[in-house]
């Protein structure tokens, strides 16, 4: 309460700096949308919260600054495309390459556990998230790589707030991605994956493949934590590209999923959003010298609290149905 | 149509549930299955749609075929495609979904559209109630109409064989009879059924053929009126003594059971 006086009354001190604090909030908001959406769709279809999503967004920002600067595959083969082009293409085929890691790994490590408790399940993603960040790790190096998106360091300044090229693209990818999905769980295969979450037998009993169902949501949301990884990876975030502490970032996207609801993507990219403009609130306004310096890394987890108290299911969660 | 030929089925590798059942479903015919709690009705009904590795159970002897194809080691969901389709016991329908969404989860493998509207057609005239209720929430509904949806649900996939696993079950006398006219009514509409029931009283008054299942083995099978007959399913299933009066099942002894089946 006390806190949210504090913001109120020097957000109407300045309007400016109020404009670029939601400004700000909202373009690391949408990073937190991105990554809290793979959460879902695993979620929705697993019913399992996936702890190696931080572990596929160090993994697609790698493979995209190796696809993007290393290896400048396919663009290099591309010369007719003028620049950005080519980096986009190099960008697709490395979230191509992304979701083709997320099939295997759900070949490999979760298609066994079809039918087992979801328990079990968990705690295997978590060691998926262990060996994937470790090999991920190894492969990026002691140095950052950098991702070289070609709009680089360049800001629109529109006189009372200043926004990154790169932070409205991110936000426009953001919002499209979101139709995608949104219009893909209205689908057949969408449908057939909520079948699955909600009763893996009964889904199967209606001709739903549900190791399939498994590999799309994979497919998916290791695609998101790609474009995720991509974002946080660059200005005006991690300016020098990735490195090995990339991968904590969807811990810290983590409260955005809780606050939504789980099983919700419109609650994800709310919660993100939500999350992501409480972290740049108390950048801006919380500045007191007790609370340090990390202490924005948290208000989101206060903030998922707060919610839990008073929604336990999130904020656009479905409850558990019973009947009475 | 169906033919199950000597099935034993394992469930982890040491319970014996199932030890040679034999039955068939032939082309446009009701069957009946009967059998107590335990006997294996269900465990037939997992062997024949693919669901059994979930249950870490195995047919270790035995085939089923299905239009003369062999189906014993069939992917479920091409069994689906093949035309069997289930509804399983419990109603198990997706409480969290709508009531049309759980009729499209149901049509998952018919990807013609035109079939798709022809089913779902079909099940609206089966159960207007459903078409009214289609924006509802399937687990806000009641305990019959849940019933319909899951059955709906199996039409979706427009199957010629349809398994009902205890259709009657937990739903009030009235629900019951009106299972069973839909039941019939599916059966007229051109599609064999499979009914797995413990009332036998229902399940025998539609059924063309019947077949008595305990301990993992068909102990008796024959046409209904032979087996309404039966002194022992008067008995056991019906409720009924010798002489046509009620006897209360308290008073029938276990190795009497077990001694009347064998000879």
């Amino acid at each position: 309460m006390t806190i949210g006086l504090v913001v109120l009354a020097q957000a109407t001190a300045d309007g400016n700096a109020f404009a670029q604090m939601l400004v700000d909030g909202i373009s690391f908001g949408a990073i937190y949308a991105l990554l809290a959406m793979g959460f879902v769709i695993i979620f929705k279809s697993t019913s399992v919260i996936n702890f190696a999503h931080g572990a596929l967004t160090g993994l697609g920002a790698f493979l995209i600054a190796a696809f993007a600067t290393v290896l400048d595959f396919p663009g290099r083969y591309l010369t007719f495309l003028p620049e950005w082009a080519q980096w986009t293409v190099n960008v697709l085929t490395a979230l191509v390459a992304a979701a083709l890691f997320g099939i295997l790994l759900e070949r490999v490590f979760l298609r066994p556990m079809v039918g087992e408790a979801l328990f079990a399940v968990a705690i295997v993603t978590l060691g998926v998230d262990i060996v994937v960040r470790t090999i991920t790790n190894d492969w990026i190096g002691t140095q950052p790589r950098p991702l070289g998106a070609p709009w680089g360091l360049e800001v629109v300044d529109l006189g009372w707030v200043r926004i990154a090229w790169s932070e409205v693209i991110q936000i426009l990818v953001t919002i499209i991605l979101l139709g995608a999905i949104a219009f893909f769980l209205r689908s057949r295969t969408g449908v057939a994956m909520r079948a699955t979450a909600f009763d893996q037998e009964t889904a199967r009993a209606q001709g739903v493949n549900v190791g399939r169902i498994f590999s799309v949501a994979w497919a998916i949301a290791a695609f998101l934590a790609g474009v995720a990884g991509l974002f946080y990876s660059i200005f005006p975030r991690r300016a020098t590209g990735v490195d090995q502490a990339t991968a904590f970032i969807a811990f810290r996207a983590f409260p955005a999923v809780i606050i939504g609801g789980l099983d919700s993507i419109p609650g994800a990219v709310v919660g993100g959003f939500a999350v992501g403009i409480a972290e740049s609130a108390a950048n801006t306004y919380l500045t007191f010298e007790f609370l340090g310096n990390g202490f924005p890394g948290i208000v989101g987890y206060l903030l998922m609290m707060v919610v839990l108290l008073i929604r336990p299911y999130g904020l656009l969660g479905t409850p558990e149905i019973r009947r009475v | 149509m169906l033919a199950v030929e000597n099935l034993e089925v394992v469930y982890n590798d040491v319970v014996l549930v199932l030890r040679g059942v034999s039955l068939a479903v032939p082309d446009g015919k009701i069957v009946a299955l009967l059998g107590t709690n335990g006997a294996g009705k269900t465990t037939t009904l997992r062997a024949i749609t693919g669901l059994l590795d979930i249950h870490e159970g195995e047919v270790t002897k035995g085939e089923i075929s299905f239009d003369g194809a062999q189906i014993t080691e069939e992917d479920p969901s091409n069994r689906v495609r093949r035309g069997i389709s289930q509804v399983m016991e419990g109603r198990r329908v997706f409480v969290e979904m709508t009531v049309e969404e759980n009729l499209r989860a149901g049509a998952h493998t018919n990807r013609d559209g035109e079939r798709v509207k022809e089913a779902r057609e079909r099940v609206m005239t089966l159960f207007p109630r459903l078409a009214d209720r289609r924006q509802a929430t399937a687990g806000y509904l009641s305990g019959g109409e849940q019933q319909m949806l899951a059955i709906g649900r199996a039409l979706m996939q427009d199957p010629k064989l349809l398994i009902l696993d205890e259709p009657s079950l937990g739903l009030a006398p009235l629900l019951v009879q009106e299972v069973r006219d839909i039941i019939v009514e599916i059966n007229q509409q051109g599609t064999s059924v499979l009914l797995i029931e413990q009332n036998a009283k229902m399940a025998l008054s539609i059924a063309d053929y019947g077949y008595i299942m305990e301990t993992g083995k068909v102990v008796m099978d024959g046409d209904p009126a032979k087996l309404l007959k039966d002194e022992d399913v008067k008995e056991f299933y019906l409720g009924l003594h010798a002489t046509g009066e009620k006897k209360s099942f308290r008073d029938v002894k276990h190795y009497k059971r077990r001694k009347r089946w064998l000879s």
